[in-house]
């Protein structure tokens, strides 16, 4: 079932179920209410977190509820089989390189943007900057979770990059929704870890090594204090950009994706959009 | 009934004799009220409170280092046992704990031999005679004079300070550690309880409120975000890391949900007058804790168990993070807790009864009666009762105070503090 709008190159239907298969195991039937609704809690949870960086020192009592919160969901997400899922899908909807180009400045590992940056306020800035930003998270974390994938898909150090990197995509509108890169970008993601298109695109991005680091948001939000609220800051910038969101509302609606849209340029919103529209696939509503 | 308008209160506080309650805001002013004693043996005799200091204690601070602000709202108030002619209190932000001496200045010398009354000096050769200065009266003027300043110590912010029963020390508590003060003494603190992780993305857990025993010095517990109370010796060794008593409630398997941690973590304990029980606040009920019983508490009551089909909603508008603090009657017999919608509700323990009172102008007016407010949970609402969905969430009652030997509270809305007492006949 497609929104209104929607192209598609290759009109075969039987293609649905091959790109399911791709991406992991077959999620086990589940209310679809409950996991949207879990969806839902688990998007608000991570929106929280990141909004818990202002001017004042946030409250560290309310981080760890909602980080405890978000670890809960993970684990039911992972013990059901959608967080694999969820994740892979990520992975595999990269947006192609060539639109990244001009983001490779942005793109560095976040030590090294914490180390070099002072934090910065939150931007008002133009949306070109916030949707530069917003794209180079999204890859950024699906880069990682690509390498991480092999070694330990369900470690909790990677769980966090991912769906902060997820979240534009998430909130992004539904309605059209492009899915001509999906058949794509399988294929990307196994170009991508090992090839020369990575470094092409990245420039001094560095590809995580196989062992996942400690989940450096997380890590950064809890590391003590003197150094770590720079860090923290600067990670969390890009997605600090994002314009803020209305809360979702749980009770009217069973849509995780009633938020407004994010006012990006259209060259994002296509990536972002496929992604969304993956996710619609594989969660089954 | 009387009301008094001031920023958002942050902390309220009955000093020991209940004659003196003070108030602490967000803007870092304390402003303390003084009981009206004076005709206390008539009949129709109502206790007023008045306006008997106000000064700024705390100042907003800017860290450099980390380019944070340092918010000068005062997270707490406690007295000290008067020892003298003055009075003494702790009041705390965020990072700095400072003792205050209010003292009460009513006599002025007047009369002196090398001085003026505007208090020039005198040209010693015009000085023909010799007198002794005398004490006359004047108007009341009290002084509230920072004695001492207690700062650097926490690296979190502080939720809790405990002056101990040997009026010597006190306890101050951050959401990692618990460092113990001597009064007297501003630049070393020992910390008695730190539960930071050595790595920490392993941090699950914080301490959210602490407090000295009433009678034994060398007691203390600390609550937890997980709702566990750990009850500490300090005799046992110099670091209370491992406590003498854990109490644990096991958790319902029934109500188990996404929230389920949130709601159970504390936000407030108490001990009660006589040191037999404790008293703690989550965010739905209220529990009193029997301290040789640490598997169950004695009694539960619930404060406003309406909001449990809420908790999505109440998650999404942050409102479940809101810190309730409880407090005991001067006997111990009655505990009293504030909810949403300017409601606070009294328990009354060897009764098992309960009511729901409002603090609002429009709802009640001065030397009224309160009438007893009902929440209708759903289906068919009775006449008088609230339905749920209208009740009011950005008026909640956080901070109650009961004087310690009459039936006087005080209950802090959002900007006014209410001070009721029973009534009269």
């Amino acid at each position: 079932m497609f929104a209104k709008g929607t192209k598609r190159k290759f009109s075969d239907p039987g293609e649905e179920p091959a790109l399911g298969a791709e991406l992991g195991p077959v999620v086990r039937p589940l209310s679809s209410t409950y996991s949207l609704q879990r969806q839902s809690l688990l998007d608000m949870s991570l929106i929280k977190l990141q909004l818990c960086h202002m001017l004042v020192e946030p409250n560290l009592c309310r981080s760890v509820l909602i980080a405890n919160t978000v670890r809960q969901i993970q684990e039911e997400m992972t013990q059901d089989g959608t967080w694999q899922i969820m994740t892979q899908a990520l992975a595999a909807a990269q947006c192609p390189a060539d639109r990244l180009v001009a983001t490779e400045v942005l793109c560095r590992p976040s030590e090294a943007l914490a180390a070099a940056q002072s934090p910065k306020p939150l931007p008002a800035g133009p949306e070109e900057e916030e949707e530069e930003e917003e794209e180079e998270v999204v890859v950024a974390a699906a880069m990682e979770e690509d390498v991480d994938s092999e070694a330990n898909p369900l470690s909790s150090s990677s769980f966090l990059p991912a769906p902060f990197g997820a979240e534009p995509g998430w909130e992004d509108e539904e309605d059209d929704s492009e899915d001509e890169d999906s058949e794509e970008c399988p294929s990307d993601a196994e170009d991508v870890p090992d090839s020369r298109r990575g470094d092409q695109v990245f420039g001094t991005f560095e590809i995580k090594h196989p062992a996942p680091p400690p989940d450096p948001a997380l890590e950064e939000l809890f590391s003590d204090v003197d150094p770590s609220y720079y860090d923290l800051d600067t990670v969390l910038t890009g997605m600090q950009s994002t314009p803020k969101m209305g809360p979702y509302d749980l009770l009217d609606s069973l849509s995780p994706h009633a938020a407004p849209a994010l006012s990006t340029g259209t060259s994002c919103r296509s990536d972002l959009n496929e992604l969304d529209h993956i996710m619609e696939i594989i969660v089954g509503s | 009934m009387q009301n008094k308008t001031s920023d958002i209160i942050s902390t309220v506080e009955f000093n020991h004799t209940g004659e003196l309650l003070a108030t602490g805001d967000k803007g870092g002013r304390v402003v303390i009220f003084q009981q009206e004693i004076e005709n206390k043996n008539l009949p129709q005799f109502r206790s007023e409170y008045n306006v008997y200091s106000t000064f700024q204690s705390h100042e907003p601070e800017f860290d450099y280092l980390k380019s944070l602000e340092i918010e000068e709202k005062i997270n707490k108030i406690r007295w000290l046992p008067q020892k003298n002619a003055a009075q003494f209190l702790l009041s705390t932000n965020d990072k700095t704990i400072k003792l205050w001496k209010i003292s009460e200045r009513d006599k002025r010398p007047e009369g002196y031999n090398l001085k003026e009354e505007d208090g020039r000096y005198k040209d010693p050769n015009s000085i023909t005679a010799l007198r002794v200065p005398v004490l006359i009266p004047m108007d009341l003027m009290v002084e509230a004079s920072p004695r001492r300043v207690f700062s650097n110590a926490h690296t979190y912010h502080i939720n809790s300070i405990s002056v101990n029963s040997d009026n010597e020390t006190y306890l101050s508590a951050d959401d990692l550690r618990i460092n113990l003060w001597n009064l007297e003494i501003t630049d070393r603190s020992f910390n008695i309880v730190d539960i930071k992780p050595t790595n920490m993305e392993e941090l699950t857990e914080v301490i959210t409120a602490a407090e000295f025993h009433p009678l034994h010095c060398n007691t203390l517990v600390y609550s937890s975000s997980k709702g566990t109370i750990r009850l500490c010796d300090m005799r046992e060794s110099a670091l209370c890391d491992k406590h003498s008593k854990l109490f644990e409630e096991p958790e319902d398997p029934s109500n188990r949900s996404f929230f389920s941690e949130i709601i159970s973590s504390i936000s407030d304990v108490k001990f009660s007058h006589n040191g037999r029980y404790m008293m703690t606040r989550d965010y739905l009920s209220v529990k009193v804790w029997d301290l040789n019983m640490e598997n169950r508490p004695v009694e539960t009551y619930q404060v406003h168990e309406y909001l449990r089909s809420k908790l999505c909603s109440l998650y999404e508008n942050d409102c479940i993070f809101d810190k309730f603090e409880c407090c005991w009657n001067g006997n111990d017999s009655v505990v009293m807790t504030g909810s949403y919608n300017n409601f606070f509700r009294m328990f009354e323990r060897s009764q098992r009864r309960d009511v729901t009172l409002e603090a609002s102008r429009e709802n009640s007016k001065p030397l009224q009666v309160l009438k007893p407010r009902k929440v209708c949970a759903g289906g068919k609402r009775k006449k008088d009762e609230i339905s749920v969905d209208s009740l009011d969430f950005n008026k909640k009652i956080l901070h109650t105070a009961w004087h310690p030997q009459e039936n006087i509270i005080a209950v802090a809305t959002t900007n006014n503090l209410y001070i009721f007492q029973d009534k009269v006949n």
